[in-house]
């Protein structure tokens, strides 16, 4: 008996976007379909493997008959919908958002982010100097706020997190997308470490209390740094690394093995660079881990090359 | 809080090593090749095969497995060949094949997701199994109900609708009373025992003494709770057995497998989609090395060694000659090194000493013998005793292959990196000893496929598996015959068929006798200790001690405060645990998961405190299994001053006798 699971029917939804005509099935997001048929939207808080949590609004599109843009992350495509990713709304939409995240955030470590802001002309300096970093945003209570004098952007920079061996947490870089929200919590990792504290511009990511994050709740299974864009959450090691000047991406490889530990079977994706893993991370498409890890399948690795 | 002193991780070994006067020294690749075969081959002289056993690695690929078991049996001519399996999940192993004939999980992680109810006996998934536990969440989350049967409240009891804290080594009572439940409430799966399964009259009449009273008061698990678990189980559409070795580390391990194999045939919770029988295994492969024929009992793809046609399979395919009867397991392997049976031992990649059961017995035995070759990739407490060492890389980095996980899904590996000069590849080592010894093989090395090849050749459930075929979708659970063909995603959906010639063999149902732990409590040792993993750390310590852990708080006792408070200790305090075998000294933690009497250490740092000097070696008769779960200990405050004050009887930690190990170059 050989049985292929073909899952339940899906019936196909046909559209168009830019005047082209696309059939995704039903369910699909217009992001979705815009892949499907090679159409790159820029977007930072869309995650593979996360509900869309709408946050970024970079990948707006617009849908005639819609009064405002729409996030094509997860709008969901529907019958004769008719779609426009360049359209002079959608250009200014982006090129304004580009201009506020790159104002108030630390965007340096953003993959393909420059690139969209050449694209859409997107100028974030044209705010002002970028105020200095703040020792206690973290102390920041809900409806709080210093007065602006306007001379200087506001911004999110503080200080860099280094309270424990394994993580960075850069939140200079955080554009508050939710992802590492989402991954630490009911979605997948269900330890519910960090959340979102304050409102408005003073909202930002946080472990219960602000406490550092060996007296948190983290298990240090590098789900969140796995799914953060912006390099705002990142591995020890390779901070390090950027921080002395040795990370070069350009030099490394990336192989997909098996961890050595329990007998579950997760893939890692092992970064190697001179023939030494700087990083790990896993398959999004893997059925066994969907991109999850734990401390040991995450930062293991060490025992092979203590030599 | 941490309290880990900072210890030296352990290194990577460079060059092989040889044992002179006493003391291992450097020596060359072919120094020490020659010297590991004339070992082996003079065993072959003065003892014959059976001289000779290899314990062989649950953490190297398939492919290392298979020629592992092949060198055991074309090369040397012995069934001698285990691994640590025998420490975890050989009772899981030797239960299902008893039942169904064959020794995997019957589910996908996938399919747990899917079930509305699961338990999860003997296990603690959290944190020994993390990424399994993220699927049984996301059931949970969906509205399934999760049992968690464990004495302690663990990480992944705080997740159950319902926890039953039984008492350690009271499983088969909690199984035979739910079962007795089952059956007096009407909601036995009638249909499906007639069809599918035998021996249901002589178990029913069998657990007919276990009424909820009788079982509360064995197991200390209240009537309700059990009558719960009882009817949910057995109402679910699809319910989920899971275990691990709370289970499995008991004297009489394989019967309380047995025991929930039993409830899953009552219920009719296998061969369907979402229903089945899932031991969590704890080491990367130790599922492939057995389904490689790196266990005494079965030739690779679990063919059975008693089997005149399996074995003339073999035999014509490597020209060898297998004994037609089954070969040792480690447990019998070390026992019989004691006796002078077996006085050579090949040992790669595991490390007894320190996972062993009473490790000062193991490493008398281990020093008894005339020649022990060790491959591994740190020169281990066990490698300290060899008589040659050889350096082999990693599996899981710097090889090519694949492993086998805890859902039967074959999986590749891919080297990533190259081994410290001077490291090489298991098998090109094993290939190496084998040409010494005459035989040929010609494998290229440096790429498993050839191995692979070989060894879907021989073995009917891989044959499917072609390494593009594992790349293209992701892995393939096994049985997988052919080529273009896939099988359902869980095993013995033929139990379900109409035609009784497509059921085949009935599943047996099994009797089964409350045993309870051997290590018995009386005044002298009041307490019970039980053992197991914390998130952080891995086993032995070799490996999850070479990263810094911002949670590794090193070991410690764990105890309620309530018997803190009548031992008069405190948190941190340093005390002595002894048992009838040996005493240990560790720092107090309280942990209000336990119950009064019941104390938890783990076994992740051996190097400073080693627990398996009070655990208890009494085995599974049928396993070999030892019972880490269930030791009786008391605990004494220090006089004065820590363990130098400890009485002289007592041991002190692993202490490799036979070596005075000189620092190596490099």
């Amino acid at each position: 008996m050989t049985i292929v699971e073909l899952g339940l029917p899906k019936r196909l939804v046909e559209f168009t976007v830019d005047g082209q005509a696309v059939s995704v099935p039903e369910g699909a997001t217009i992001l979705d379909a815009c892949s499907a048929v090679g159409k790159e939207i820029p977007t930072l808080c869309y995650g593979d493997t996360l509900k869309p949590a709408n946050a970024c609004r970079v990948c707006m599109v617009e849908v005639e008959g819609s009064r405002t843009l729409v996030p094509s992350c997860s709008r969901k495509a529907e019958p004769g919908m008719v779609v426009h990713t360049d359209s002079e709304r959608t250009r200014t939409s982006r090129k304004v958002v580009l201009e506020l995240l790159g104002s108030a955030t630390d965007l340096s470590t953003t993959p393909g982010v420059a690139e969209w802001m050449a694209e859409a002309g997107a100028d974030p300096e044209r705010f002002g100097p970028p105020a200095p970093p703040s020792d206690d945003r973290d102390d920041a209570l809900p409806g709080e706020h210093e007065p602006v004098d306007g001379l200087t952007a506001a911004t999110v920079r503080q200080p860099v997190k280094v309270d424990n061996a394994l993580y960075v947490r850069d939140y200079g870089k955080c554009i508050l997308c939710y992802k590492c929200v989402d991954a630490c919590g009911d979605q997948w990792q269900n330890s519910f470490a960090i959340s979102v504290a304050g409102r408005g511009f003073g909202a930002r990511i946080s472990t219960e209390f602000s406490t550092p994050l060996p007296d948190s709740a983290c298990v240090y299974c590098g789900n969140c740094v796995e799914v953060c864009p912006t390099g705002a959450l990142s591995f020890k090691a390779e901070h390090d690394k950027r921080e002395d000047g040795t990370w070069d991406e350009s030099a490394q490889t990336e192989t997909t093995t098996v961890c050595t530990f329990c007998g579950v079977g997760c893939n890692l994706t092992l970064h190697v660079q001179d023939n030494e893993i700087v990083k790990v991370t896993s398959p999004h498409d893997s059925s066994v881990t969907h991109g999850n890890l734990c401390i040991k399948g995450r930062f293991g690795w060490q025992h092979v090359q203590n030599t | 809080m941490k309290r880990r002193k900072d210890t030296t991780p352990y290194t990577r070994l460079t060059e092989p090593l040889v044992r002179d006067s006493g003391v291992l020294r450097p020596a060359t690749w072919e120094e020490a090749l020659d010297r590991a075969a004339a070992g082996f081959r003079r065993t072959l002289d003065t003892k014959g095969p059976e001289g000779f056993g290899m314990f062989s690695c649950a953490r190297s690929t398939n492919e290392m497995n298979y020629v592992a078991q092949k060198f055991t049996r074309a090369v040397m001519g012995t069934n001698n060949v285990d691994s640590c399996n025998r420490t975890c999940h050989a009772p899981s192993v030797a239960g299902l094949a008893r039942v169904f004939d064959s020794g995997g999980g019957t589910s996908s992680y996938a399919e747990i997701e899917d079930s509305d109810v699961i338990v999860i006996w003997g296990g603690n998934p959290r944190e020994a199994h993390p990424i399994f536990f993220q699927h049984v969440l996301k059931a949970v989350h969906k509205g399934a109900k999760l049992f968690v049967v464990d004495p302690r409240q663990t990480s992944t009891a705080k997740w159950a609708h319902r926890q039953l804290q039984l008492e350690v080594g009271t499983d088969i009572p909690l199984a035979n009373a739910i079962a007795r439940e089952i059956i007096h409430s009407g909601l036995a799966n009638t249909t499906f025992i007639e069809r599918a399964t035998e021996g249901y009259e002589e178990f029913a009449a069998s657990v007919e003494p276990w009424t909820l009273e009788v079982a509360e008061q064995v197991t200390k698990v209240p009537a309700e709770l059990i009558k719960e678990l009882a009817h949910t189980y057995a109402r679910a559409d699809r319910g989920q057995m899971s275990w691990t070795l709370g289970i499995t580390e008991h004297h009489n391990g394989t019967d309380n497998v047995l025991s929930l194999i039993n409830l899953s045939l009552l219920a009719g919770q296998v061969g369907r989609y979402g229903a089945g029988l899932n031991p969590l295994r704890g080491q990367n492969n130790v599922q492939g090395g057995g389904d490689m024929g790196a266990i005494p009992d079965r030739m690779p793809g679990f063919q059975d060694i008693l089997d005149p046609a399996v074995r003339a399979k073999f035999d014509e395919a490597w020209g060898s000659h297998i004994p037609p009867y089954k070969g040792k397991n480690l447990t019998q392997m070390l026992e019989a090194m004691e006796d002078g049976l077996i006085t050579c031992v090949y040992v790669i990649g595991e490390n007894p000493v320190q996972s062993e059961a009473d490790c000062e017995h193991t490493i008398k035995r281990l020093s008894n013998i005339e020649h022990l070759v060790v491959q591994d990739i740190f020169l281990t407490k066990t490698a300290q005793l060899a008589d040659v060492v050889l350096p082999a890389s990693a599996a899981w980095c710097e090889s090519d292959g694949t492993f086998t996980n805890s859902e039967r899904r074959v999986q590749r590996v891919r080297k990533a990196v190259n081994p410290p000069a001077g490291a090489r590849d298991d098998i090109e080592v094993i290939s190496e000893l084998a040409r010494r010894l005459g035989h040929d093989w010609h494998y290229s090395g440096d790429d498993g496929r050839e191995v692979w090849d070989e060894l879907r050749s021989l073995s009917p459930i891989h044959t499917g598996m072609s390494y593009e075929r594992l790349e293209e979708l992701g892995g393939i659970q096994w049985p997988c015959y052919s080529e273009d063909t896939l099988e359902p995603s869980f095993l013995h959906a033929r139990l379900w068929a109409e035609d009784p010639a497509e059921r085949g063999r009935p599943a047996p149902f099994t009797v089964l006798r409350h045993s309870p732990p051997v290590d018995v409590l009386d005044d002298e040792f009041p307490l019970r200790l039980t053992t197991g993993r914390r998130l952080d750390s891995y086993n032995t310590g070799v490996q999850s001690g070479g990263f810094p852990s911002p949670r590794r708080r090193g070991e410690t006792l764990d105890l309620c405060s309530a018997d803190a408070a009548q031992l008069g200790v405190v948190e941190d305090e340093m005390v002595q645990i002894s048992s009838r075998r040996g005493a240990i000294v560790a720092p107090v933690r309280i942990d209000e998961g336990l119950r009064p009497g019941l104390a938890f250490m783990t076994f992740h740092f051996p190097d400073e405190v080693d627990v398996n000097v009070i655990t208890i070696e009494a085995t599974d008769p049928v396993a070999g299994t030892a019972e880490y779960k269930a030791a009786a200990i008391r605990v004494d405050k220090l006089s004065s001053g820590g363990p130098g004050g400890l009485a002289p009887r007592l041991g002190s930690g692993a202490r490799p006798q036979k070596t005075q190990f000189d620092a190596v170059a490099g």
